[in-house]
């Protein structure tokens, strides 16, 4: 007792000293450098680089004239438009009922639904697109093949590389988001609102369309804004059939911009009305789902009763196996059969199975194992950045440590607007030039990663952090502990599940990052996405579903302990996207 | 010497005085309770004292040394006070026993005499036998017990309670006031004790200070805070109590229905309205025409309600138009509509403003 007699005495000085030149302003300036150089730089030289001459770097509007001087360019931007319209509505018809059945119905297998539609968003988008050119490539595509072995035709009626063929592969690996909103708007109608439609005389059917969807229409429309910005800033899958297609696409033209010689002034100039586009619907989608007044969002009231279907619900759980079969069945099932065989279009044959794949990727070819070892520590490292960086941050806005705290919040979710590719020629031309010649290093790449993903961090960990009574932490002060020995005994503990959960909606996602890493890695540091998206154009489809089928092997002990610490569905939860 | 003393403390939002000039002298040993409705401030001073927020003028001193004034304040952490939360903020991650060790670790005492204080702690709140159990695992009343251990083992300068009791249920609380009280008794902790449930705070203080919208209306001990509320707000916040508006004319103060002598009367002087407090309680109920010092007032009885500990008469002196409460014991029935006599003794009318 003493000891802390004396720490009284001194402690006004202390205090008084503090006062001036208070140290939460250090902590304040260090954060904000972090976040200077992770968010603010790349986007500021992205925007200085598109104005500047190549090599001179004089002023000049020249790049823009270049971007949108060609017929071609435009039309690369319109096709990405329509890509992100058609792709985005076919989402919705894909999740919009499975989201429905799921969480309002007593369709049988609801909980397999969920499962798959888990398995469907864990799937990188490029190895859906790889199986479909499998299931749907022009003759030798197995659906052709199936045609016409049963209907006796010269030529099957498929051909993915087409603009619907794009469409629909986009559509298939991003309709989770619309699920993922959907249900979760759907899972806080009250059964009581239906009933009260119920009873004033409406039928079942009615009451979905008057009364539920209406309700969950905001987070409806949200999702499908998500779709549309994930399939107009992807670029797998354009890649890998719109340019044997013969089109292009934003994310492909842009790509062209980058091959030899690197052209990043018209690059940067030419992305940004990806940019615009991005941060515009961002804004209409935060609008419209965070609208007050729509009980979809309150989330208090009744309990919530399955609707019967009746008859019906085999209807709608065969519509749901339709989905699942499109998205994870028949892909899987044309991966593993390319995986395991010596020439995929000899079919499934017993002479033509062999390991030969897997043995050639993982011990044969000079880098593919390296670059799955790349993923996962660049991945690892970039996730392990961005949590801690955002449960810091998160606890100094939350607790209102330093003055300004929203700027450095709206810092941390900023790059949510911007795209993979565009965010990858902010870094390029940020750090590629000295004095850091960053690119092609592991580092950028990290960086890259890490600040693709800050948002994911920052919603989990500020949410997080609000679930912690700060009283818990004064009870620890008042008992004569400092700030740190809170965090370090009470705030941290309480937290380690979020903190791990967290971790790993960045680490999962980080492992498959194709449209920055493309654009950003060397020699030494290729990734698996980028082995994949090599071997595709050199049509080595047996290795590549080999390689496809690691990667997503490798996943699943991740998702398992995800899912042991914070329940079946932590993916598949709103903050997750 | 007082043991905490808050001088002129006020607390500024904006133009918003959230504590307008809070003066306040606790001595040592002494139990003083903030008591108010909410948003007036009770709480805002409690966290001032905490040490959790700067005063936005005025100075807190403990043992005569300063600890809070605009300028600087003493961190929580160096005040060697403790504090009982309205959430509890028991420690979901730490047993019972870390959780009441905790204070005693931080102040590095040996493991032997932590585990001594903790078990005796432990035995005085009857948690003993919990010690190894999770928060999680504990029932509210015991989670209190738990945040009570915690916060008295450290033997603190001055104990801080804010609202700890809101969280329970009826029983419960009741129980635990007269805990809280005994715990006092045995430890002479000096204590700030914050609480808008007027009873809690009789029960528990020796002096009570009601707040209202951040000012404070008066400081005494509950038997003069009932007995002698000096304003309108204070009178109607301390338990139940009649209004009555008089006219202080030709040496009579008129009342609705009655008058009295001027003499009799508290706080007479001048002439104009003047408002007494008259507790439902302090008024009797007879049949026959009282006799003797108190005003006999023949009255009519208009409604009444029946709660088991009393009766609840509105009586209505046949002179006047508004009905007075009066509270008698269970035995004393009269019907609805029938002639009674209210006995009123003009020495339990308080003059409030």
């Amino acid at each position: 007792m003493t000891a802390t007699a004396s720490t009284l005495d001194t402690a006004p000085a202390r205090t008084a000293r503090a006062g001036g030149f208070d140290s939460t302003w250090l902590l304040w300036i260090g954060i904000i450098a972090v976040l200077l150089f992770l968010v603010v730089s790349p986007f500021i030289y992205l925007v200085i680089t598109s104005f500047q001459a190549e090599r001179t770097g004089e002023f000049t509007f020249a790049n823009y004239a270049t971007a949108y001087g060609r017929a071609r360019y435009v039309e690369a931007l319109l096709n990405s438009l329509k890509l992100g319209a058609v792709s985005a509505l076919l989402a919705g018809i894909f999740a919009v009922p499975l989201a429905w059945a799921v969480a309002r119905t007593d369709m049988p297998g609801r909980g397999l639904t969920r499962m798959l539609v888990l398995a469907t968003f864990i799937t990188p988008p490029y190895t859906g697109a790889v199986a479909w050119i499998l299931l749907a490539g022009p003759n030798a595509g197995w659906l052709n093949r199936f045609y016409t072995l049963l209907t006796g035709a010269e030529a099957g009626p498929f051909n993915i590389y087409s603009f619907s063929g794009l469409a629909l592969v986009i559509a298939l690996y991003s309709f989770p988001y619309i699920f993922i909103f959907t249900t979760a708007a759907l899972e806080l109608v009250s059964s009581e609102m239906e009933d009260a439609a119920n009873i004033l005389g409406a039928g079942p059917w009615r009451t979905m369309w008057r009364v539920t969807l209406p309700l969950a229409l905001p987070a409806i429309l949200g999702g499908l804004i998500i779709c549309f910005l994930e399939a107009i800033a992807l670029f797998g899958s354009p890649a890998m059939i719109a340019i044997p297609a013969r089109f292009n696409v934003v994310t492909t033209q842009l790509f062209q911009f980058f091959g030899n010689p690197v052209r990043v002034e018209v690059a940067a100039a030419y992305a940004m009305p990806l940019l615009g586009i991005t941060v515009l619907l961002v804004l209409v989608q935060r609008l419209m789902t965070h609208r007050k007044g729509f009980v979809a969002l309150t989330g208090k009231g009744g309990e919530r009763r399955p609707i019967l279907l009746g008859r019906w619900r085999w209807v709608v759980f065969g519509y749901a196996m339709f989905v699942a079969a499109l998205a994870v069945f028949l892909p899987y099932v044309f991966l593993l059969q390319s995986a395991f065989a010596k020439a995929w279009g000899r079919g499934f044959a017993w002479d033509n199975i062999s390991l030969q794949n897997f043995r050639f990727v993982l011990f044969e070819h000079a880098t593919a194992a390296k670059s799955v070892l790349n993923s996962f520590l660049y991945a690892g490292a970039s996730a392990t950045v961005a949590v801690f960086l955002t449960l810091g941050i998160a606890y100094i806005v939350a607790r209102k440590l330093v003055p300004f705290g929203g700027v450095l919040g709206f810092l941390c979710v900023a790059p949510f607007v911007i795209p993979g590719v565009v965010l990858a020629i902010g870094f390029y031309a940020a750090y590629a030039p000295p004095p850091l010649s960053l690119y092609g290093t592991a580092l950028i790449l990290i960086l890259a990663f890490t600040t693709r993903f800050l948002p994911v961090g920052y919603v989990n960990a500020s949410a997080a952090i609000r679930s912690v009574n700060p009283e818990m932490e004064e009870a620890v002060r008042v008992l004569g502990g400092s700030r740190l020995t809170a965090l370090r005994r009470v705030v941290t503990p309480l937290l380690k599940r979020n903190l791990l959960g967290a971790w790993l909606l960045i680490f999962i996602p980080a492992t498959r990052e194709l449209s920055a890493a493309i654009f950003l890695y060397g020699p030494n540091t290729k990734v698996a996405s980028v082995m994949i998206f090599d071997m595709s154009e050199e049509g080595n489809f047996e290795r590549l579903a080999a390689l496809a089928l690691i990667l997503q092997v490798l996943t699943l002990p991740l998702l398992w302990v995800g899912q042991k610490a914070l329940g079946r569905d932590f993916m598949l939860r709103r903050n997750a996207t | 010497m007082s043991k905490l003393v808050l001088k002129n403390v006020v607390k500024r939002y904006g133009s918003f005085d959230a504590v307008a000039d809070f003066s306040l002298e606790l001595a040592k040993g002494e139990f003083v309770s903030l008591l108010g409705p909410s948003g007036c401030g009770k709480t805002t001073t409690l966290r001032m004292i905490a040490g959790f927020m700067p005063p936005t003028a005025g100075t807190i001193e403990m043992d005569g040394k300063q600890i809070s004034s605009a300028g600087h304040v003493v961190p929580p952490e160096h005040r060697r006070m403790s504090m009982i939360f309205q959430s509890y903020a028991i420690w979901p991650n730490m047993t019972v026993g870390e959780n009441v060790g905790f204070g005693l670790q931080i102040r590095k005492l040996s493991r032997a005499e932590i585990d001594r204080r903790v078990d005796k702690i432990l035995d005085v709140v009857q948690m003993r036998n919990l010690k190894g159990r999770y928060p999680a695992e504990l029932s509210g009343g015991q989670q209190q017990r738990v945040a009570l251990a915690r916060a008295i083992v450290v033997e603190p300068e001055v104990l801080l309670l804010d609202e700890p009791l809101s969280n329970l249920d009826a029983n419960l609380r009741e129980e635990m006031r007269f805990e809280i009280r005994r715990l006092h008794d045995e430890f002479k902790i000096t204590t700030v004790y914050v609480t808008h449930d007027q009873s809690e705070a009789m029960v528990t203080s020796d002096r009570i200070v009601v707040m209202n919208k951040g000012k404070i209306e008066q400081i005494d001990p509950p038997h003069t805070l009932y007995g002698r509320p000096r304003s309108r707000f204070v009178a109607g916040f301390i338990g139940r109590t009649n209004f009555l508006e008089g006219r202080h004319e030709a040496g009579e103060v008129r009342f609705d229905g009655f008058a009295a002598k001027a003499g009799s009367l508290e706080g007479v002087n001048g002439s104009g309205a003047l408002l007494y407090s008259l507790r439902p309680q302090a008024i009797g109920l007879t049949t026959r025409q009282p006799s003797g010092q108190a005003l006999a007032v023949e009255s009519e009885i208009s409604s009444r309600s029946y709660l088991g500990e009393y009766w609840d008469y509105q009586v209505r002196p046949l002179a006047g138009t508004k009905p007075v409460r009066v509270s008698t014991s269970p035995s004393q029935v009269f019907e609805v509509g029938s002639r009674v006599w209210l006995e009123i003794d003009p020495a339990a009318m308080v003059r409030v403003e």
